[in-house]
């Protein structure tokens, strides 16, 4: 009966009745003041380890554009002579921590123009090189009808200068080896890209393709040194088609890992010799950056500072709440 | 959609042949679509919504290769999910909403008091009294049954001949023929769908129109669409935001024709199209950044409002605390969409019969021949009488002695008391009494007049049987001299078992009073005293009074009155004139006290409401004593209040010079002009009247006619200039029309949310005008409740609904909003800044996907937990400090103010987002000297960023727990997911992330930087609001920080004794009595321990109709029913149209 009477009874659960159980942050004076202490002195002190790292990092950037201010390798920066070799000469009074990673920048280049980026075929790029590739890749799909391998305008303005350094020993140019392999993301390497398979040579899984306009040579003869880096899975072409986010960018070129040079370049001079295909001048410039890592990854001086300078506000803020607090706190209790 | 259905007919109890015209069914649906037409008529609706329209037109642009900056599949699936949600919404809308399988031509029975639930108009028995009388008589005189009355009528042979279904509440034709004889059938022989069947056990009825085809569904459609205050805020802020869309994508268009220019070497590596030069790339620009800027108007911005508003309002359907056991009527959302208004209101115009009262009298003291009863506090025991009603309780042993002792003056009294009425009697067994009365207060009379030994039996047109002291004695009914409003009084004419002639009187003090013998003026005197007394106790009074007649005199009176009553002209003055010339010399018996007894709580919520600075106006049809009386009993009038105007003037001279006095009074140097340059400066624009603060508390009074002059155009605004600096404001003696209308006039000229509450049919007119309509489901009918949007069964669960839930949703709606608009600015906005390093090449910075999933799931739960789980502080505190609801009512938690506040947060919050990954990002590389600064990385790094940011919570229940970390770590399994080998392989070309995740997360710096981000981006909102709270606490903050020093209060159950010393009204209500059905010559006869029986004769069917209340509220008292329902119905209109 009673419960016949109470058919439309809500329930009563903590749910319904809006009971739930609740852990309700408060902004008290003993909760902020403390909080932002502790996050300023663990924020300076991060701050303090990061800079400190990143100020041991050794970073050597020469800019080889040609023109302007910088004139290294400016007899090449008219790009009459091809191909045309320049050099760019420096020297170490410390030894330069192994291992040494070369990379080369470029600035104003923009990598990331919507346009450009998505100016590629994944699926071709996965192996696929009979299909038509993708239309985003215009103007660079066809070649007199031919489909383009790799299309798109990323592979089609890949980066094409070649380095190769020396260092001068008694007058003598001793080539200090560069290792190529594994510069590029594992995943990238092994599942993102893929060559074309077909029975025999890599030449003739291209077959039907054309080169990209740009290119001297076709994909299969990237590297003619190593058979095993070459069309799709190129180390160099990797790392290129891994876009830059922002216009200023530098990409792995070559590691310096191997012989005399395992720990380092030691002090001496270097010459690095460029051969300079590559044309920016007209809207950017290019530059090589030796460097070398830490844990931290490469030189980066801002997260440091702004560690501290974080840190630190935090701290000047944390007194001037105790100061409000200590001064309100007694008005606010009487009221 | 019909058929075009010129005229209906239908068979009684043959399904068959009914089912041929395929009448509706009696589901109430709103029946807009079927299987085949719901999809696209759905969606042709769903697009006619312009943020719909919206979005597919940014559709239509991404699949313009030119301009596309996002894959199809960013708008496509929000898209989807929404018309889905909706399109599911709508479709449960529309699902049948079975009632009782009840179908046209069915005959069925109907039960006491309760609703019409099958939802139907059915066609009367009283028909029973013209035509089918034999049948139910013998049915009667057989005693049988009630299976058997089934059995008889299912093979009922009438054939209904009607017209069409139409919404016309006050006509109906049409013609039974039974028999071979036409009968014909008009308004009054049917009952509507929501009526309530009064003053009979049961009754029979034959289903004529069902479901759709009912006159109640065929008015439904009138209902306004009402949208709160801040779906306003929002309409205007959504264009807002479109300009600023368009601002931003002009400066990045430009940006980018300047950029084309500049760079135009760069088209060594990135050809252009044909026929593309600088400016046409900056246009095109313009289109794909309309794309990708379009995240700032949010697609599910409208779908999570109503989400967000459905679920609170669930939480009010739940709420047992405003569940009403006795009635076992739990409250009920029945609009969904207005919940956070219930947070912003600022004056609440109620009813007061049956919202403030319970429209439950209870007789609790008297006087007679000059001796107080009622004073003590021992409940009496009435064992001795048998008839007794057990629920009755008085006060006074004394009177019981008196009665028994035999005293002739309280003999009399009773006897008057079980006379002078117009009750009816029902007995279902013996002993067993049931009082059909007209108005509460005559049942409260009568039933203590039986406890008491005089029981009143049973009544024919021309005898009254009354059990006095256990001996049965018969009365002749001689005449019934009948209550209105001018009379004020009602008088019976009978004559005794040992034939001594009586008039028997009962009326207000003042009236009956100035019909007195001079020989009463001493015991008029202490008389009054006790009326007074009782007064002051917020009881209302009548004074009864007698008087001896010859017999020869009333011949001759009969036969005048005969005569009068059926003259064709004058009729009402000519009785008038015989009521007047018997009414008189009668001698005082004494007086009685009845309470209107107040809701529960009613006070106690009046005065919460008024600390949450609501203001309570009270729209009352009675009387201006009643109303006062119930202004002091529910403590809005007060005795220390000032002054209390009354305005009551009969020519508009007269009520502004009221008005213009009064303004004067409360503020003295208040000059005339004022509402005036109000209305000149502001000329054309939106005219609001501000409030004007006075010293002191003030009341008005304004009565009906009054209020017809005060509402007129000129006065309007003084009017309302007045009324809103009085604290409290009781119009009385109102017409629907006039409620209506003063709520439209505060609604026109007061920038403030409105909430009216009432319980009755004359209600509906306000309830329907003001911004929230809230109908008590009581005793009134449905009517009220079904034009409402709230409801619940008593007054007091208004504080609740208002302080607790109005406020909380009205919160978590703001909350909401600002953390919507303030989470997809700063999505947005940071799309912006790139813009100025990607050669404003409509790139965007985060992976598609998860642009596509950023509200959709990521964000979507917590933005749930908060708008449904939020609380500053719990209920218990809400009520402990109502003053929380002051924000509210100005619009403080979202406004324009804040929205800036929000723009500029995000706009911080999206330059560290882009900034901070951008500088720590900037030519670094992983630890192992490989590519991290890539555009893929830098994308994840961002938008890991973004999201974190977007988790921010302020109450963490074990859900809200949940769904943040929940949604964290969906975040992750769903990025790691997307970025997997398994997905590229499987989907190579809508993956192309594939091990971002796993490269870049695994970087020191990259977990460095995101925490530099959140931080940055959360601590100076930490530290500013500390800051505020301890410079500038807002009344929130102080409770809150109380909150957590002190446990919460207990529940408060205190009950305000009242102090008032007021005379008080009178006990009638204000309709016209049931004189002329007592008397009627079609009143059926019955034997005193009668069956039930319906009856109603053709001139009245009070209590049969869905609009009628007891206390009615026509001026004329007149007719109060169905007719009525149309007229308020009409006037409702002409609000709404003028």
């Amino acid at each position: 009966m009673k419960s016949q009477q109470a058919a439309n009874r809500p329930d009563n659960t903590a749910f319904t009745q809006q009971r739930l159980p609740a852990w309700q942050p408060m902004l008290s004076a003993h909760f902020v003041i403390p909080g932002f202490l502790l996050i300023g002195m663990a924020f300076i002190g991060i701050g303090v380890a990061l800079y400190i790292t990143s100020q041991n990092i050794q970073v050597l950037e020469k800019d080889y554009t040609g023109t302007g201010q910088y004139t290294a390798c400016s007899e090449c920066a008219d790009m009459q002579t091809i191909p045309c070799i320049c050099n760019v000469t420096f020297s170490l009074t410390t030894l330069f921590t192994g291992p040494v990673f070369l990379y080369y920048g470029l600035s104003n280049y923009y990598q990331n123009y919507r346009k450009y980026q998505v100016s590629r075929d994944d699926v071709q790029l996965w192996g696929d090189v009979t299909k038509s590739p993708g239309d985003a890749c215009a103007p660079y799909q066809y070649i007199d009808n031919k489909p383009i391998a790799p299309c798109g305008s990323i592979a089609n303005s890949m980066f094409n200068d070649t380095f190769s350094l020396y260092q001068i020993i008694n007058g003598t140019m001793k080539l200090v080896p560069l290792d190529g392999k594994g510069i590029a993301w594992w995943t990238d390497y092994n599942i993102k890209f893929r060559n074309p398979s077909a029975q025999g040579s890599l030449q003739d899984a291209f077959n039907g393709t054309m080169k990209p306009v740009n290119w001297s040579k076709p994909a299969y003869e990237l590297n003619p040194s190593d058979m095993n880096d070459n069309g799709f899975l190129n180390q160099d072409f990797l790392v290129w088609m891994r876009t830059a986010a922002l216009p200023d960018f530098q990409k792995l070129y070559r590691r310096i890992t191997s012989g005399d040079y395992a720990l380092g370049l030691p002090p001496g001079d270097y010459v690095l010799q460029i051969e300079y295909n590559y044309a920016v001048k007209d809207f950017g410039r290019k530059k090589v950056v030796f460097s070398n890592v830490t844990w931290m990854g490469g030189k980066n001086e801002f997260l440091g500072v702004a560690y501290i300078v974080v840190g630190s506000l935090c701290l000047v803020m944390s007194v001037v709440m105790l100061v409000v607090y200590a001064k309100y706190k007694f008005a606010d209790e009487n009221a | 959609c019909y058929l075009l259905e010129e005229t209906r007919r239908l068979k009684a109890n043959d399904r068959e042949f009914n089912q041929q015209y395929n009448y509706a069914t009696n589901a109430i649906k709103t029946s807009k679509y079927n299987v085949f037409t719901f999809l696209p008529l759905n969606l042709f609706e769903q697009f006619q919504r312009i943020a719909n329209a919206y979005f597919l037109f940014l559709l239509i642009l991404q699949v313009i290769p030119q301009i596309s900056s996002l894959s199809w599949f960013t708008t496509v699936v929000p898209l989807v999910l929404v018309l889905a949600i909706t399109a599911a919404k709508d479709a449960s809308d529309d699902i049948d909403e079975k009632w009782m399988n009840v179908q046209v031509g069915d005959i069925i029975k109907l039960e006491n008091n309760k609703f019409v639930t099958v939802q139907i108009p059915v066609f009367l028995k009283n028909l029973g009294c013209q035509t089918i009388e034999r049948d139910l008589l013998f049915l009667y005189g057989c005693s049988l049954q009630v299976i058997c009355n089934y059995l008889l009528l299912y093979i009922f042979p009438g054939v209904v001949d009607c017209e069409a279904p139409n919404n016309r509440l006050d006509r109906f034709t049409g013609t039974l023929t039974y028999n071979g004889q036409k009968y014909s059938l008009d308004n009054e022989k049917i009952l509507l769908r929501g009526c309530t069947l009064r003053n009979t056990e049961w009754c029979f009825g034959l289903v004529i129109f069902a479901g759709q085809d009912t006159k109640l569904m065929m008015n439904c459609g009138k209902a306004t669409f009402k949208r709160t205050s801040v779906d306003r805020m929002m309409n205007i802020l959504v264009l807002c935001i479109f300009v600023l869309l368009a601002i931003m994508c002009i400066i990045l268009a430009v940006g980018n024709g300047i950029w084309e220019q500049q760079e135009e070497n760069f088209t060594t590596f990135l050809p252009r199209q044909d026929g593309v030069n600088a400016a046409f790339s900056g246009f095109l620009t313009f289109w794909s950044y309309i794309i990708i800027l379009n995240t700032v108007v949010p697609i599910s911005l409208y779908v999570s409002v109503e989400i967000i508003r459905l679920g609170n309002s669930f939480y009010i359907d739940w709420d047992r605390k405003m569940y009403y056991a006795r009635s076992d009527t739990p409250a009920e959302a029945r609009t969904t969409t207005l919940n956070e208004e219930l947070g912003q209101i600022k004056y609440i115009f109620s009813d007061k019969t049956g919202t403030l009262t319970q429209n439950i009298m209870t007789f609790n003291k008297c006087s007679i021949n000059g001796k107080s009863y009622g004073t003590e506090t021992e409940k009496v025991d009435f064992s001795y009488n048998p008839l007794a009603d057990p629920k009755f309780s008085f006060c006074d042993h004394s009177l019981v002695e008196a009665v028994k002792l035999g005293k002739p003056e309280v003999h009399n009294f009773f006897r008057l008391l079980s006379l002078c009425h117009t009750a009816m009697a029902e007995e279902k067994s013996e002993g067993n009494l049931l009082y059909q009365a007209q108005s509460p207060d005559e049942g409260a009379l009568v039933t203590a007049t039986r406890n008491f030994g005089f029981v009143f039996r049973s009544r024919t047109p021309e005898m009254i049987t009354v059990m006095e002291m256990g001996i049965q004695r018969n009365y002749d009914l001689l005449a019934i001299l009948d209550f209105n409003n001018v009379r004020k009084r009602m008088s019976v004419i009978v004559r005794s078992p040992e034939g001594k002639l009586s008039l028997y009187c009962k009326g207000a003090d003042t009236i009956v009073y100035e019909r007195l013998h001079e020989s009463c003026k001493r015991l008029m005197d202490v008389t009054t005293e006790h009326l007074n007394e009782f007064a002051g106790d917020g009881l209302r009074t009548l004074v009864m009074a007698y008087r001896d007649l010859e017999e020869g005199y009333i011949e001759d009176w009969k036969q005048r009155y005969d005569e009068a009553s059926t003259a064709l002209d004058d009729r009402e003055e000519k009785l008038d004139e015989l009521y007047e010339e018997i009414e008189k010399d009668m001698l005082l018996l004494g007086a009685t006290g009845i309470e209107d007894k107040l809701q529960d709580g009613v006070s106690q919520t009046i005065e919460q409401l008024s600390k949450a600075d609501i203001k309570i106006w009270v729209l009352t049809g009675d009387k201006q004593e009643t109303a006062e009386n119930i202004g002091y009993a529910c403590n809005m009038l007060r005795e220390e209040m000032n002054d209390i105007f009354i305005v009551a003037g009969n020519s508009a001279e007269e009520v502004k010079e009221e008005l213009r006095a009064a303004c004067l009074k409360m503020k003295p140097d208040s000059n005339n002009d004022d509402v005036t340059i109000a209305k000149g400066i502001l000329g054309k624009k939106l005219k609001v009247v501000e409030d004007e603060p006075v010293n002191g508390e003030y009341g008005l009074v304004i009565n009906g006619h009054s209020l017809a002059y005060a509402l007129e155009k000129p006065m309007e605004l003084e009017l309302l200039r007045t009324a809103c600096m009085c604290k409290t404001v009781i119009c009385c003696r109102v017409t629907p029309l006039q409620k209506a209308q003063v709520v439209q006039l505060v609604k026109k000229y007061k920038r403030a949310v409105t909430l009216a509450i009432g319980d009755g049919a004359n209600d509906v007119s306000m309830i329907r005008a003001a911004h929230i309509g809230v109908g008590i489901s009581g005793q009134e009918g449905m009517q009220a409740v079904l034009s409402s949007d709230f409801s619940f069964a008593q007054f007091r669960f208004l504080q609740r609904l208002l302080l607790v839930h109005g406020r909380w949703s009205y919160l978590r709606m703001c909350k909401f909003l600002r953390y919507f608009f303030y989470k997809n600015f700063t999505f947005t906005f940071v799309h912006f800044w790139y813009a100025f390093f990607c050669g404003f090449s409509a790139q965007t910075v985060y992976d598609e996907w998860f642009i596509t999933l950023y509200n959709l799931v990521y964000t979507a739960l917590p933005v749930l937990g908060m708008s449904l789980f939020d609380q500053d502080v719990n209920d218990r505190w809400s009520f402990q400090y109502p003053q929380l609801y002051v924000p509210g009512q100005r619009n403080m938690y979202f406004s324009k103010g804040t929205f800036a506040a929000c723009v500029v947060h995000s706009i911080y919050s999206s330059l560290v987002v882009f900034f901070i990954p951008y500088a720590a990002m900037y030519n670094t590389v992983r630890n192992d000297g490989k590519d991290v600064a890539d555009y893929q990385s830098f994308a994840l790094l961002a938008q890991t960023c973004l999201l974190i940011l977007g988790l921010e919570m302020n109450y963490w229940t074990a859900v809200t727990h949940f769904f943040v970390w929940g949604s964290l770590a969906i975040y992750f399994a769903i990025t790691f997911t997307m970025y997997s080998n398994g997905m590229f392989l499987i989907f190579t070309s809508a993956f192309p992330f594939i091990g971002v995740a796993r490269n870049t997360l695994n970087q020191a710096n990259v977990w460095l930087t995101i925490l530099l981000t959140t931080i940055l981006c959360v601590l100076p909102v930490v530290a500013y609001r500390f800051l505020l709270m301890q410079l500038q606490p807002t009344i929130n903050d102080k409770v809150v920080r109380q909150t957590k020093a002190s446990p919460p209060p207990p529940p408060r159950r205190t009950r305000i004794r009242r102090t008032s010393t007021r005379r008080s009204g009178y006990a009638f209500s204000h309709a016209q009595g049931y004189g002329d059905l007592m008397t009627s010559k079609r009143f059926l006869r019955r034997p005193p321990a009668g069956r039930t029986a319906a009856f109603s004769p053709p001139s009245r069917s009070t209590g049969f109709l869905p609009t009628s209340r007891s206390a009615g509220y026509s001026p004329t008292g007149r007719q109060p029913n169905h007719a009525q329902a149309e007229t308020s119905l009409e006037m409702y209109r002409a609000v709404r149209e003028a």
